[in-house]
């Protein structure tokens, strides 16, 4: 009896309830569906056929591309919001956010407009070195940096400046130069950080549609990834293209698990 | 896709609401057996129908006050999946036989009737980096070639055509759609591509249309079908009896669409 009316006095009242129910089973039903429609039978001979094991090799060499290029370019990109005072700061940190909040299709004409044939930077390019970006495999690359890189910015940005300031002081006034501080004191330091950045940033790689599709094309074995070979398999073979989201959807479980003490638990990002 | 004919017909509606007040009406609709058409239908048709059935759609929707057409165009394909997934389309209109059978096979629609051929033609950009002028020339190694993915009609048909003319093209991408080829030619990021006559007829001076000899060109058939969602629906057989009339072939023949 005591128990009961202890636990009705902290039970959320049901105008609470209801709709929490029912938005769980709004975000659970669709994975549901994937789980139950998929044809299990023909998962094996489905996932190994060429077109399946092309798109996942090249999802996972241009992934793991994209996330070093973001690593490379977005570490130091990040040290320098965090921590240097220059003019247009501001500016930069938003541009930063943009690809964020940018439908990933506008991301990809942009990408055209500035890396085409005919772009600002591609004709230039062409006419010089011959290199063309659209159509080929760095082409992809190029696309899921420009819509990933700004996890691992931010995430690392946040790390940096969440970091005591007194350790790097401390390196200085033993005598380390300011590049050993940054490789031997604040990157050790941000390092969880930097991993999850870069995890996240990967997973967002992995799950890049609009942008390539747009940028870099559809082929089979060259710009053709998991999602594109997703949406390419609607067309032809239904089912190529639910055991291919099951495989993007592991890895989505496997990004969350990997992450759970970060995200799952006080549900607060460094 | 809603379209402005809707609140055209809407305020005509109204305004032949008014004035049957005082006339008894006699509207044509009684003399061709059925009543005039009422309420709203969707239509799924394909990405290379777009223009010459949003054209129809205005034209009907003008004559039939009463109802209502929304399109949804897309790769044939795609729609047809979707259809048989229990998409709520009263018509279709596909771009190949096969992808009506598809729908046909699941018991979604009874029968089929063509209404119009396409044939391919090359669409290339207005200021080209490498000029291709033939079939032939996609063949060189270095000429950037798009053409539709290999299970939309017009991916089929472009891989026939390749077959037939004995030529080997590597395509550098296999786009969703016909419109989707079509975008990558008017930006230039391709020398060439392979779409229909239709499209190149409907883009105007946005790219410039090579075309292929009949004795090398293939031709697809265009169906179309009223679905069990719409069997109910005199809006749905009226709409697809308006594509078929003979009347209304030319705005086809126009748009570069062969008689069927």
């Amino acid at each position: 009896m005591t128990s009961r009316r202890g636990r009705s006095a902290t039970a959320p009242p049901w105008p609470v309830l209801v709709p929490a129910a029912l938005a769980v089973l709004f975000l659970a039903l669709p994975l549901l569906g994937l789980l139950i429609r998929a044809p299990w039978s023909r998962f094996w001979e489905v996932l190994t056929s060429p077109t399946s094991l092309s798109a996942l090799r090249l999802s996972l060499l241009t992934g793991a591309a994209s996330t070093v290029v973001a690593v490379i370019l977005g570490v130091p990109l990040a040290w320098l919001l965090a921590r240097a005072t220059f003019r247009g700061r501001r500016f930069v940190r938003a541009l930063v956010t943009v690809p964020l909040v940018l439908p990933p299709v506008v991301g990809g004409i942009a990408l055209l407009l500035a890396f085409g044939r005919r772009g600002i930077v591609g004709q230039p390019l062409e006419a010089l070195t011959g290199i063309t970006l659209p159509f080929t495999t760095p082409g992809v690359v190029v696309a899921q940096v420009f819509v990933a890189m700004p996890f691992l910015v931010i995430t690392v940005e946040g790390a940096l400046r969440g970091l005591d300031g007194k350790l790097e002081e401390a390196a200085i006034t033993l005598g380390a130069s300011r590049i050993e501080v940054f490789r031997r004191v604040t990157l050790p330091l941000v390092g969880p950080s930097l991993v999850a950045g870069a995890v996240l940033t990967f997973a967002r790689a992995l799950g890049e549609f609009g942008a390539t599709i747009t940028f870099a094309g559809n082929l089979e074995g060259v710009t053709q990834t998991l999602p594109l070979a997703v949406y390419t398999g609607l067309e032809g073979d239904p089912a190529e293209a639910v055991v291919l989201s099951l495989v993007l959807l592991a890895v989505s479980v496997l990004v969350l698990v990997g992450l759970r003490d970060r995200w799952l638990r006080t549900g607060a990002s460094a | 896709m809603r379209r402005h004919a809707a609140g055209l017909a809407a305020s005509a509606a109204v305004l032949l609401a008014l004035s049957a007040c005082s006339t008894p009406s006699s509207d044509d609709g009684q003399g061709t057996g059925g009543s005039t058409p009422r309420g709203s239908i969707t239509v799924f048709a394909a990405a290379s129908l777009k223009e010459v059935f949003t054209r129809l759609g205005d034209a009907y929707t003008s004559a039939h006050p009463n109802a209502e057409i929304t399109f949804s165009f897309g790769p044939s394909s795609g729609l047809a999946g979707q259809i048989v997934d229990g998409a709520p389309a009263d018509v279709f209109a596909s771009a190949s036989a096969k992808t009506m059978d598809t729908v046909i096979r699941a018991g979604l629609a009874a029968t089929s009737t063509t209404f119009a051929r396409n044939s391919m033609a090359i669409a290339t950009p207005t200021d080209p980096t490498v000029r291709v002028t033939s079939l032939a020339d996609l063949a060189i190694p270095g000429v950037k070639v798009a053409v539709c993915a290999v299970d939309v009609p017009c991916g089929t048909a472009a891989d026939k055509l390749f077959a037939n003319n004995r030529l080997t093209v590597t395509p550098v991408t296999r786009e969703v759609d016909v419109k989707a080829v079509l975008s990558k030619v008017q930006l230039g990021e391709v020398d060439a591509g392979i779409v229909y006559v239709t499209d190149v007829r409907a883009a105007g001076d946005a790219v410039v249309g090579i075309d292929i000899p009949a004795s090398q060109n293939v031709t697809t058939d265009y169906p179309i079908a009223v679905l069990m969602d719409g069997a109910e629906n005199s809006v749905a057989d009226s709409f697809v009896a308006y594509v078929l009339a003979t009347d209304n072939l030319q705005v086809l023949l126009d748009a570069g669409f062969l008689a069927p």
